[in-house]
């Protein structure tokens, strides 16, 4: 089974997309469920989005620097 | 009030950057590790310190490497949000580490929500500041008073604001502040002619903070960290 891990919502003030930061995994490493997978940055905030399920990370679709919308996603897990 | 959050304050000290971001991330995993229970807000002064945020350029930085050793300004890269910043002697620094589930879970009214505190903050010692989104920060006039560059994780926020007091100025020109060329920077000192005295801005600081943020100091049992 796979779990897509997407852009989750930012809040109302917030802008609906944020800039990739950067990976702390690579494609094809077991990651656990709850771990940091990426650093996003808007206009003055950084933070991480977790894992949401544990297993191996099948693909990362999204590099740095690229803009991501909320809702898109961003890595499929595959447990 | 007894719905109220606790807050334990801490500071303000006078720490490196490097030091004080190692005490940030042990706070904010304590924070998490406490489902968002124990929060903080740590008080502070940098030595000189010259801070790269995620979105800061190297080319913002205006003077070489080896000028600013010569003048003892360390230059940190950092995982806050924002661009390149100032840090040193005679500016208050506030990094609160709170859980945002009370607020919202929204960095950005969370940052609308610092500016508010600096905004009251700077008023009550009648400095008419105000907040001018979507340029993040808070401003006397058109001069930047205040600056702000968040991180978080898991909901719990930390880095935080910074706010000129008495700071020597000419410091702001080793950089471009914010990645804003032309901006005027102002301190509490240039607006009233004298500054209060900063422990008196620390204090108050962490009494406003409480105030908008609808939370209570903790009861500390000593500790010298703790501003009393």
């Amino acid at each position: 089974m796979t779990v897509e891990m997407a852009l989750p919502e930012l809040g109302d003030d917030a802008p609906d997309e944020a800039e990739v930061s950067f990976w702390y995994v690579e494609v094809g490493e077991h990651v656990k469920d709850g771990q940091d997978m990426v650093e996003m940055v808007t206009d003055k905030a950084a933070f991480t989005v977790p894992a949401p399920a544990g297993g191996r990370l099948a693909s990362i679709l999204v590099t740095e620097g690229d803009r991501v919308k909320v809702g898109d996603t961003l890595a499929i897990i595959e447990d | 009030m007894s719905g109220r959050a606790e807050l334990t304050v801490l500071g303000p000290d006078r720490m490196a950057y490097e030091e004080a971001f190692e005490e940030q991330v042990r706070l904010r995993d304590d924070c998490i590790a406490s489902g968002g229970a124990r929060s903080y807000l740590v008080l502070l002064e940098h030595p000189p310190t010259i801070t790269v945020g995620r979105s800061g350029k190297t080319e913002e930085v205006l003077t070489g490497e080896r000028r600013l050793a010569e003048q003892e300004v360390a230059l940190v890269e950092t995982n806050r949000g924002g661009r390149v910043t100032f840090h040193g002697p005679g500016q208050l620094v506030g990094y609160p580490i709170i859980h945002l589930g009370r607020r919202g879970l929204d960095l950005h009214r969370y940052m609308r929500d610092l500016e508010t505190w600096l905004v009251k903050l700077c008023r009550s010692f009648g400095v008419e500041a105000h907040a001018d989104s979507p340029h993040t920060g808070v401003w006397v006039g058109d001069r930047k008073i205040a600056s702000i560059g968040i991180a978080a994780r898991r909901w719990v926020t930390y880095h935080g604001v910074a706010l000129n007091v008495d700071a020597d100025l000419d410091w702001f020109r080793l950089i471009v502040p914010c990645g804003l060329s032309g901006v005027e920077m102002t301190s509490l000192e240039k607006e009233l002619g004298a500054a209060p005295p900063f422990q008196e801005v620390a204090l108050r600081a962490a009494d406003v903070f409480c105030e908008h943020f609808e939370m209570r100091r903790a009861v500390t049992t000593g500790g010298e960290r703790r501003i009393e």
